[in-house]
């Protein structure tokens, strides 16, 4: 075992474990903020990429204007979600859970319904989002194309966004009271509901954003709905809510630890790796990695 | 009248306040009252395998029954003991998977794996989760959540029990009736059960875990050592069903972890009419056999299955057994404001 090796695997694994963080970003947010459970984010991730793939193939739009359009769509309908449906059950974890499982199933399963309006349902591997840029990067010890380097960028870009957005704007300011304590923050007159449909709409867009960024790595397929949800809960259980930091950290364990073992082990073991990694954590330390938040309220 | 001036108003009827006391054995009448509803599940429960056409549906009634038992388990754990255990398919595996190992391997008699796999498996499930158990609201239903998917896994990764191809043929029950009548006696006799235990000392402890569980912990109890109790009693029940299944379909597989023994009991109980216990077993028991006709549909069943559950949630949350156990006991009308 040389040396390059492991300059790919850790490149790799870094690769991996930004698209772990994309992936739980929106979730970690909206939980988080509002601490709304949104079952619905991997549903949500999965219509991004059909729809953008619609736009460019149906009507033919442009790369560009139709992964805009997908992300305003998106973040519309997560503000829809909660306006309608996540409003009256909001405070009651298991209502919550159930319901927006409930929308996430009926999205996913709804796109692939078959010959209902001449619908012919999204199965099978044709739909493919092209990558942002074409090409591939190739240095003496690794090779990896453009569109993974990227990635990483868009992952960066968002953590700063973020974490300038919940320090020094006003609705990330709310926002942030919001999750430290809501009556206080209603008794200053943050509107809490109004809050919390912002945190969903920017939530869903992240997914999107995500959804955009990752899918072009392999095709846009429905059951990658369920897996981009237990990977965001997943990351963000072991990251701790609260904080980016912790979030990133543990998005690039995840990724690390998923890569070494596919590389070294086998890649069935990943599941297990993963979950085996939650309950621990869940176990041992409630409240993730990092995690400051409300540590009371999680366990006796 | 417009509407703002008028609001409903609900009055318990005569004979409930007649029925309260040990006076209610006094008449036929109010004997009949407190009677009707429960010899209603019952005949109900014991006649339906008789009068359904065919075997085919006999089968679903016996998964409508392994339905029951989740959605019982679960309602107990979530609205009697506070505990939401979102894990209905860990019992389901745990609890086939011994019972299907011991009658393949070893070729026991099923008067045996059957109370090896449900207490064994209760064991198991409870020492597994016993860490978890300081955890609360939907950290511990994440982690149950995501139990079924590491098991899966784990018989995936290493290739256990003859890994996707499952294990196959497990001995069945000698015949159909004997099979579809056992689950819905012990259905019947966890129902009743339940609802007496919560009636108990034992009961209230549950219910003060539920709504503080600090105040509990003030009086001196070990609420860990209750939880566990709990959790014992709904494991049982859910490996009870999971041996069933093994034994009812012949077959113990990976599909035994699969996330319809954890959706499908939940919306049943939200149906049903949550903390009612005898609810979510009717509620399982309306909606297996709905979505079995509804198989032809293909995956509409799904989506319209949970526009259903959206919809109960946000429009009728107290569910159908507690709004007719209202409707039984009250009459309404609306008054001037």
């Amino acid at each position: 075992m040389d040396l390059f090796v492991y300059a790919d695997v850790l490149l790799y694994g870094v690769v991996n474990g930004m698209t772990f963080f994309l992936m739980a970003v929106g979730f970690s947010f909206v939980y988080g903020i509002s601490r709304l459970p949104n079952f619905a984010h991997g549903a949500l991730y999965v219509v991004t990429g059909f729809i953008t793939w619609s736009f460019m193939n149906n009507m033919g739009l442009p790369f560009w204007l139709s992964i805009a359009i997908s992300l305003i769509i998106v973040s519309l309908a997560g503000m829809a979600i909660y306006q309608f449906v996540m409003i009256r059950v909001r405070g009651m974890p298991i209502s919550e859970i159930i319901v927006s499982f409930a929308i996430a199933l009926a999205i996913l399963e709804g796109l692939r319904l078959q010959g209902i309006g001449g619908f012919k349902g999204f199965i099978g591997p044709g739909y493919v989002l092209p990558p942002f840029v074409d090409g591939v990067v190739s240095t003496p010890w690794v090779m990896i194309d453009i569109h993974r380097l990227l990635i990483i960028a868009v992952g960066l870009l968002i953590l700063g966004f973020m974490w300038l957005f919940t320090r020094y704007h006003r609705i990330g300011l709310a926002l942030k009271a919001m999750a430290q304590h809501e009556r206080a923050a209603l008794m200053l007159g943050i509107n809490s509901d109004r809050m919390a449909n912002f945190a969903l709409a920017i939530g869903s867009g992240l997914a999107g954003i995500a959804a955009v960024a990752i899918m072009p790595l392999g095709n846009v397929n429905v059951e990658s709905g369920y897996s981009v949800l237990t990977h965001a809960i997943a990351v963000c259980v072991i990251g701790g809510l609260g904080s980016w930091g912790g979030t990133l950290l543990a998005a690039l364990t995840i990724g690390l630890a998923t890569t070494v073992m596919s590389a070294f082990g086998g890649t069935m073991w990943n599941n297990v790796l993963v979950f085996g990694l939650i309950i621990f954590i869940l176990i041992v330390r409630p409240s993730g990695l990092l995690g400051k938040q409300k540590e009371l309220e999680e366990r006796v | 009248m417009p509407a703002e001036d008028r609001r409903k108003e609900r009055l318990d009827r005569g004979i409930k306040a007649r029925t309260e006391g040990l006076y209610a054995i006094s008449s036929w009448r109010e004997i009949t009252y407190l009677l009707a509803p429960r010899a209603a599940l019952v005949l109900g429960l014991l006649i339906a395998p008789a009068v359904v056409p065919g075997l085919y549906w006999q089968r679903v009634l016996g998964l409508a029954g392994v339905y029951a038992l989740l959605a019982i388990s679960f309602d107990f754990l979530a609205e009697r003991v506070g505990l939401v255990c979102i894990g209905g398919a860990f019992m389901i595996g745990v609890g086939g998977y011994i019972s299907g190992v011991l009658n393949y391997y070893f070729h026991l008699p099923l008067a045996l794996t059957i109370p090896v796999g449900t207490f064994g498996g209760a064991l198991i499930c409870t020492l597994l989760w016993l860490p978890c158990l300081p955890l609360r609201g939907i950290y511990f239903a994440v982690v149950t959540f995501m139990f079924p998917f590491l098991a899966g896994s784990i018989i995936l990764a290493g290739g256990l029990f003859r890994g996707t191809e499952g294990l196959s043929p497990i001995a069945g029950f000698p015949n159909i009736w004997v099979g579809v009548y056992l689950i819905i006696v012990l259905v019947l006799f966890a129902v009743f059960a339940l609802r007496r235990l919560c009636g108990e000392d034992i009961g209230l402890v549950f219910a003060g875990i539920k709504d503080n569980d600090q105040a509990v912990l003030a009086s001196a109890i070990n609420i860990t050592r209750v939880k566990v109790y709990a959790l014992f009693i709904a494991t049982v029940i859910g490996c009870f069903a999971g041996t069933f299944v093994a034994h009812f379909s012949g077959f113990v597989g990976l599909s035994l972890f699969a996330i319809d023994f954890t959706i499908m009991p939940i919306a049943a109980c939200v149906m049903g009419g949550p903390g009612t216990i005898a609810g979510p077993a009717v509620g399982a028991f309306m909606l297996s056999p709905l979505s079995e006709l509804l198989r032809g549909f293909g995956q509409l069943r799904v989506v319209l299955y949970c526009l259903v559950l959206v919809g109960f949630i946000l429009y009728k949350p107290e569910g159908l057994l507690n709004w007719a156990t209202r409707r039984y006991h009250q009459f309404e009308h609306w008054v001037k404001l």
